[in-house]
């Protein structure tokens, strides 16, 4: 324990020191929420409604809503999952069209209320009113989890494998193997190091970022806390695992960008993946970003407690315990 | 009366791919003695020194620290100091000695470690704003931080000043004077000649010569060196009785008996001003053992 602390201090110091890097850290996630937060302040120009039809064409011969102009009318497949947007406010109205004809709104939507307005003034008999609740979720909502997730991604396969790859390059791992140090007390160090500042600095921007952007969680802050922390844990033991043999950075950094990409591109954090290739939606499974990010968007906007994640929490269990495993038996203080 | 051996090295082999590093090397160091180990690159010694400090494998043969394989008793009880070491960045002197300090079970007193070392100046300098001579003190501050009774140092003095060698010397002798012992690999002949009380010569992964500096000296050598520039001395002045040393620079006669030699050289017309005589050294002996400069 006294020589894991030893380690651990002097990594954190060397963290904290380095003002660049822990700037860095710090300012892209805020930097990226603020901007994107304006970007898409203005977004969805019209009123949306989602069809459930068996017809391929929405015409006014199928109703007269369809000649309201300004009203954007696509087609939903799954009324589940309709609803739920509906929810969200990700859609203002849900009209059903098929056997047992229905509209529902959300009531705690305007566009929900003038919509209604608008279909009593074409036609509304035969449709039966269903209504649902939720507040609306907006685009920077659902992106401040991405790009908080992101951060913690980079931060934690760079600042950790990186680091390792260069203290094996320049000797240092070398010089601490000519110690009692062992490799587990070390790489247990550098995940604790790191854990301990992602997880402070994310809570800081997670804190400062909801409330400029007002965004509210339904679920617990702690059930919330406890996924990022896994999360933040498995990439950690990622970053432990690629750098277990490598040593030129250069190296490192081309694995390390190999698989940063991908997660920042299917684990969710820019849109969703739903209603994307099927092949791409099951390969994102396998990423900790991805079982992050799904677990942390069911906490926040739909309440979810740790049962309701609990296949996220195992995946990333599962995940992590293998990234640590071999990463520990991979690992070299040198390479010849 | 002898030190009993603190390390023995049985046989040792290393060997890598295309090359045989260490080629069945013995010997053993006695406790509180200065061992050096001396070679030109290549030669194999810090091939050796790595797998006796642990953190390589031989592909045959022992090493024993205290009659016992090393393990967690050696790294507890030694010192080590590579020639070059990175150190973490935005530590100071001090933070850096406390996080080695750390890591051993038992140790030195740091105060006491800083003092000899001199680094008293420096606790609260930023590792990466030492200079070559200020670094070394503080590497070899890190290998004495657990109280080691082996302090393994690789070339400590490589690409140091004179004046801050000659210091690291006396810290060296310090050392020395607490009983520690001492692994020392160097170029500089003058360095293993003024410390070490044994030398082993490395060539091609052997071991060719091992002695104290004296006794190998003795052992190979009964004459000196008589030089002279190459200039004063006329071209069929090679016709003497003597073995000859000839360089663009110098002119050089390997001679037990001087009063003859320079008899002849007077003889010969030869003018003396400018003659030089000294015993010969560890230069001479690794050149006469293995035919080439030490630092080739």
């Amino acid at each position: 324990m006294k020589r894991f602390l030893a380690v651990l201090h002097a990594r954190n110091l060397e963290f904290v020191r380095d003002k660049g890097s822990m700037g860095w850290n710090l300012l892209l996630p805020i930097l990226l929420v603020f901007g994107l937060a304006t970007v898409f302040s203005y977004d969805r120009p019209m009123y949306q409604v989602g069809v459930l039809a068996d017809d391929s064409e929405f015409t006014a011969d199928l109703h007269p809503f369809f000649e309201t102009r300004y009203v954007d009318f696509f087609r939903v497949e799954d009324e589940q999952d309709a609803i739920r947007k509906l929810s969200r406010h990700q859609m203002d109205m849900l009209l059903d069209l098929r056997g047992d004809k229905r509209y529902w709104i959300n009531t705690d939507s305007p566009n929900g209320y003038i919509l209604e307005r608008l279909l009593m003034q074409t036609d509304a008999s035969g449709l039966r009113q269903e209504t649902v609740t939720g507040q609306r979720i907006r685009y920077v909502d659902w992106l401040l989890p991405g790009i908080l997730g992101m951060n913690m991604m980079f931060s934690c396969l760079f600042g950790v494998g990186y680091v390792i790859v260069r203290y094996r390059k320049n000797g240092f791992l070398k010089r601490l193997h000519a110690t009692p140090l062992r490799a587990i007390e070390f790489i247990g160090a550098q995940l604790t190091s790191r854990l301990i500042l992602i997880m402070m600095i994310t809570t800081f921007v997670y804190i400062g970022t909801t409330y400029f952007v007002g965004l509210r969680a339904e679920g617990s802050h702690v059930t919330l806390f406890l996924v990022a922390t896994l999360g933040a844990v498995s990439m950690i033991a990622l970053g432990l695992l690629i750098a277990a043999r490598v040593h030129s950075e250069e190296l490192a950094g081309g694995i390390l960008n190999m698989i940063t990409w991908p997660m920042m591109l299917l684990s969710g954090v820019w849109f969703s993946m739903e209603g994307k290739n099927p092949l791409m939606q099951a390969a994102s499974k396998f990423l900790p970003l991805t079982q992050t990010l799904d677990a942390v968007r069911a906490v926040i906007f739909d309440g979810a407690t740790l049962s309701d994640i609990s296949s996220h929490i195992y995946a990333l269990a599962g995940m992590t315990t293998v990234f640590l495993v071999l990463g520990a038996w991979l690992f070299r203080w040198r390479l010849d | 009366m002898s030190q009993p051996a603190i390390i023995e090295v049985h046989n040792l082999v290393k060997q890598f791919p295309k090359v045989r590093a260490v080629d069945g090397v013995s010997f053993s160091v006695r406790a509180g003695a200065c061992f050096g180990l001396l070679g030109p690159n290549g030669a194999g010694k810090t091939t050796t020194v790595e797998i006796m400090e642990g953190i390589d494998t031989p592909t045959s043969g022992d090493v024993l620290y205290r009659g016992k394989p090393i393990g967690r008793k050696f790294q507890e009880e030694a010192g080590i100091q590579f020639q070059t070491t990175a150190l973490q960045d935005f530590l100071t002197v001090r933070e850096t000695l406390r996080l080695f300090r750390g890591l051993y079970a038992r140790g030195a007193d740091l105060d006491e470690v800083i003092r000899v070392c001199s680094l008293e100046q420096l606790l609260d300098r930023n590792n990466r704003k030492l200079s070559g001579g200020q670094r070394q003190r503080l590497l070899l501050a890190l290998a004495l931080v657990n109280d080691p009774k082996v302090v393994f140092l690789d070339e400590p003095t490589t690409g140091l000043d004179p004046q801050a060698r000659r210091n690291f010397w006396e810290l060296i002798r310090a050392i020395k004077a607490r009983q520690t012992t001492v692994v020392l690999t160097t170029h500089y002949m003058e360095e293993a000649y003024l410390l070490c009380d044994v030398i082993a010569i490395m060539d091609h992964g052997r071991i060719i010569a091992e002695g104290s500096p004296e006794s190998l000296l003795k052992e190979h050598f009964d004459e000196v060196i008589i030089s002279l520039p190459r200039e004063d001395v006329p071209a069929e002045i090679s016709e003497i009785p003597f073995t000859v040393f000839t360089s663009e620079e110098w002119f050089e006669i390997s001679t037990a008996d001087v009063k003859g030699a320079i008899a002849i050289l007077m003889e010969r017309g030869v003018p003396l001003n400018r003659i030089r005589i000294r015993p010969r050294n560890l230069e001479d002996l690794f050149l006469e053992l293995t035919g080439k400069e030490l630092r080739a």
